[in-house]
């Protein structure tokens, strides 16, 4: 029998009196594909941390193929041939794609051969990515490719994935299991952290379940169900969502034909956009990341307040032209997709980050009342069970899902009349995502608008009453989810609706 | 070998200590330098660091200097948590200096009946006018045309002091002044009020700390404040939350031109008493330094203009007593700065000694 081409032994990592892995045993074999599977929190990426040399361990051993190795630093991992896909993408902005991935290379590769060889692997593996793009246009999805494309141009041995589907479509998201398969058929092991169990069924040969730093159970996921992994990671059957028929009313939120040239030339322009959002319905909007959801949320929210007046409504008023605070005081929420940066300051304490989108512990002057802004923070913690210090923790200091939780809190709270939301329970875990499922139901009941622009279709199907879906800035018509099927929302992501933008290319001839 | 890693949280105690560090590094170097210099360096490390606070006349002296250095600093540390880039503080001092001057030097031409604490309001108004005026049109620049306001304000400062020199050869020069550049004396009834007879010490100091106190509610008590503290930080935050950068850019520049003004015109109707082509004495580039070394909080640039006003008053009297260069002392400020930005690396970071190690490639 080989040796495992990984194996940790009796690894434990403490930071404070938090234990975030203990005693942490795993063993990967070559060409294995390894999921670790666990709720926010359970020690995950701390675990992948330390096998790539980003976080040295308390105690405990690494092994590699069968040797015992030293990864002190990212650099001596990749000297082994590990490559890494974190969750927060380590880009930056202000280069290209193909200039990103230069800087991780050694010095001697041209330009011209890393655009090249990101043409390469892109095709190889299907994935969509032009090399000369700026990263600060792309979005969330996009950038995560870029981060894949890295990994996989240093033909490692071992791929850690943290998270990879979570801004994919289902075909995306099949795509990449097919990439996935193809490289662990080379031989080369992954580790595929996630807590999407049907992903886990679906493409893992072996699974490690963390529960609170622990290993609880070690098994083969293709003889589980989604149902026993999940009891296996929370501990408990996850809460159904109940819904009721909506009982939809007046109309909330609409855009009249809403055109918008894209702010810069790599951006997806809008065309002719037209929605309803009626008080107490659901309305969400499927498609594959950055086909025009970022430019709609921001003409939506106010930060890109250059619409035509009329285009875009609210209770009837005209409100292209106002801006977010203006609109936000007419009852109009928005919880962004990016959480670090826009729906927070990292740098700020919780409780101020209150005052981002919440006047309640203002007094005369713009006076804060520290007090209240404190227990008003506290609530949110409390109620949406955010894991955080306090209220004066620094924004920075939560864990991705954690902030998440905070800010949709923050925002249900405030008892929108409209709410919109991008990405609701991106990289939260199970509990957490069916208890945010379950607010935004609870708050359609009580009558309120709420729009979601989520990439991911099982969160649309499980949540929205009707669906649209957006291609190339278009957006296609309303479909009662209902009636609607994945089949057939996979396809409209390619703009394949009658009059959608992939329809008139096939009708001009050109490839849908 | 020596690694920096990076800390899981900030270090408290290094927060605290990191100054201090930097203070051992800067006394060690500046030590070392005066050595190399042929001085004899306790002395001279006394005269930077024991005699600018040895007695009465010493601290007064150091409180006169702070309190443009710590006005000037307040605006600046609200301009670049914000980030607006205003490194013009010296043209916006000058402006406040002329138009407090202005309006002290119209008193004493025309001889109006004043007493010195009724002036003191009109003259505080008006230099904030000036310096704020002055910082208008960076504002105007930056928003209209979206100019560099680095640029802008930074070229600023040279108008001002060129338009201050027209003054005081032209138009303002004292008829029976033998032709000097400069203004008649002002009469005593424009003044800033002093605290003790005999010492040159002014109530502006008292302004200054009173304005510290008010920058620190304002920019961490009231939701302007924290809104102005976003835009640097986070502009895509300040959008989502719908916070104007726009008005961002006038607040802060009209704030920090006019606290430097206020500066300005204390000074001309302080210890100088009229003005001269050499109102400009760097005040206004210093402060960038207390901003920064009082980390952009309006608390810590009052005890970092004390610091560095030390520094100006130890150089001063290097320089006239054992003969060191003036450069010298700006070389220590130099030094200060360097060792304190290099030591708030060990707040976020670690130093880890590392036993160096031959690898075999995998």
């Amino acid at each position: 029998m080989t040796a495992p081409r990984l194996e940790l032994r009796h690894v434990t990592k403490r930071y404070g009196d938090v234990v975030a892995n203990d005693d942490v045993a795993l063993a990967v074999a070559p060409g294995e594909i390894h999921a670790i599977l666990g709720e926010n929190g359970a020690g995950k990426s701390t675990l992948m941390k330390i096998v790539y040399g980003a976080v040295a361990p308390d105690a405990g051993e690494l092994l590699w193929d069968g040797a015992p190795a030293d990864i002190r630093s990212p650099h001596d991992a990749r000297a082994l041939g590990i490559a890494m896909v974190f969750q927060h993408f380590s880009l930056f902005d202000s280069l290209t794609v193909a200039e990103n991935v230069w800087l991780g290379l050694s010095r001697t590769v041209s330009l011209r051969e890393v655009v090249e060889g990101i043409r390469g692997k892109a095709a190889e593996y299907g994935l969509d990515l032009d090399p000369h793009r700026p990263v600060h246009v792309l979005s969330v999805g996009e950038r995560q490719r870029v981060e894949i494309v890295r990994a996989l141009l240093a033909n490692p041995r071992l791929l850690i994935l943290d998270e990879p589907t979570a801004v994919l479509t289902p075909q995306a998201a099949d795509k990449l299991f097919e990439t996935l398969r193809k490289l662990a058929a080379t031989g080369c092991s992954i580790l595929y952290i996630s807590h999407k169990l049907h992903e886990i069924v679906a493409l893992c040969h072996q699974c490690t379940v963390l529960r609170g730093g622990r290993v609880v159970a070690s098994c083969d996921p293709a003889r589980e169900s989604t149902a026993s992994l999940s009891r296996l990671m929370i501990g408990a059957e996850p809460p159904r969502l109940e819904r009721r028929p909506a009982s939809a009313g007046a109309i909330a939120l609409s855009t009249r034909e809403l055109t918008l040239e894209s702010h810069d030339r790599f951006g997806v322009a809008l065309e002719d956009v037209s929605l309803d959002v009626r008080a107490g319905e659901i309305v969400g909007i499927a498609g594959v990341s950055g086909n025009g959801q970022q430019e709609l949320l921001a003409a939506l929210s106010g930060e890109d307040p250059r619409a035509d007046a009329g285009a875009i409504q609210l209770f009837g008023q005209p409100i292209g032209r106002v801006g977010a605070a203006a609109r936000r005081k007419r009852g109009l929420h928005f919880v962004p997709e990016e959480r670090l940066g826009r729906g927070a300051v990292p740098a700020l304490s919780l409780a101020n980050n209150m005052l981002l989108t919440r006047k309640e512990a203002l007094r005369a002057f713009g006076w804060i009342d520290r007090a209240a802004l404190r227990d008003q923070a506290s609530g949110v913690l409390r109620r949406y069970w955010v894991k955080a210090a306090g209220p004066s923790a620094a924004a920075r200091s939560l864990s991705g899902g954690n902030l998440q939780k905070y800010i949709v809190g923050r925002e249900l709270d405030a008892v929108p009349k409209v709410l919109v939301v991008a990405q609701p329970t991106w990289g939260v875990d199970v509990g957490a995502a069916s208890q945010i499922r379950a607010e935004l139901v609870a708050l359609r009941d009580a009558g309120c608008a709420v729009l979601v622009v989520s990439e991911e279709l099982e969160e649309l199907f499980a949540l929205a009453d009707r669906l649209h879906v957006i291609a190339k800035g278009r957006l296609s018509p309303s479909i009662p989810t209902a009636e609607a099927t994945v089949e057939q929302i996979g396809e409209w992501m390619s703009g394949l609706w009658a009059g959608g933008p992939g329809q008139a290319a096939a009708l001009a001839g050109g490839s849908p | 070998m020596i690694r920096l890693d990076v800390r899981p949280v900030p270090s408290l105690r290094m927060s605290v200590l990191s100054p201090l560090i930097a203070l051992a590094v800067t006394v060690a170097a500046g030590g070392v330098l005066f050595l190399a210099l042929g001085k004899d360096p306790v002395r001279v490390l006394s005269m930077f660091l024991v005699e600018p606070f040895h007695g009465v006349r010493a601290l007064t002296e150091l409180g006169l200097k702070c309190t443009p250095l710590i006005l000037c600093a307040l605006g600046l540390g609200l301009c670049f948590r914000s980030n607006v880039w205003n490194i013009g503080a010296e043209g916006q001092f000058l402006m406040g200096a002329i138009a407090g001057g202005g309006l002290a030097l119209w008193v004493t031409t025309a001889s109006v009946a004043l007493s010195p604490w009724a002036f003191f309001p009109l003259v505080v108004t008006a230099g904030a006018a000036g310096g704020a005026a002055w910082a208008a049109i960076v504002a105007l620049l930056r928003d209209r045309f979206n100019a560099n306001e680095i640029l802008v304000s930074l070229m600023l400062v040279y108008v001002a002091d060129l338009f201050l020199s027209w003054l005081v050869f032209g138009p303002w020069k004292d008829p029976r002044g033998f032709n000097f550049p400069q203004t008649v004396q002002f009469a005593a009834a424009t003044e800033i009020p002093r605290f003790v007879r005999g010492m040159r010490l002014h109530w502006g100091f008292a302004f200054a700390l009173v304005a510290a106190v008010l920058m620190w509610l304002f920019m961490f008590r009231t939701h302007r404040g924290i809104q102005l503290q976003i835009g640097g930080p986070a502009p895509a935050a300040a959008r989502y939350a719908g916070f104007s950068s726009r008005s961002a850019v006038w607040t802060t520049l009209l704030v920090s031109g006019g606290l430097a003004g206020v500066a300005g015109a204390f000074e001309v109707a302080g210890p100088m008493g009229q003005l001269t082509p050499h109102v400009a004495s760097g005040y206004g580039f210093t402060a960038i330094i207390v901003a920064f070394v009082g980390r952009l909080h309006p608390l810590g640039a009052v005890l970092a203009s004390v610091v560095l006003s030390a520094f100006v008053i130890g150089g001063q009297l290097a320089q006239s007593r054992v003969g060191l260069p003036a450069s010298v002392s700006g070389v220590f400020q130099g030094i200060l700065l360097l060792a304190l930005l290099g030591c708030d690396t060990l707040i976020h970071h670690r130093l880890r000694l590392v036993r160096w190690t031959w690898r075999t490639a995998p």
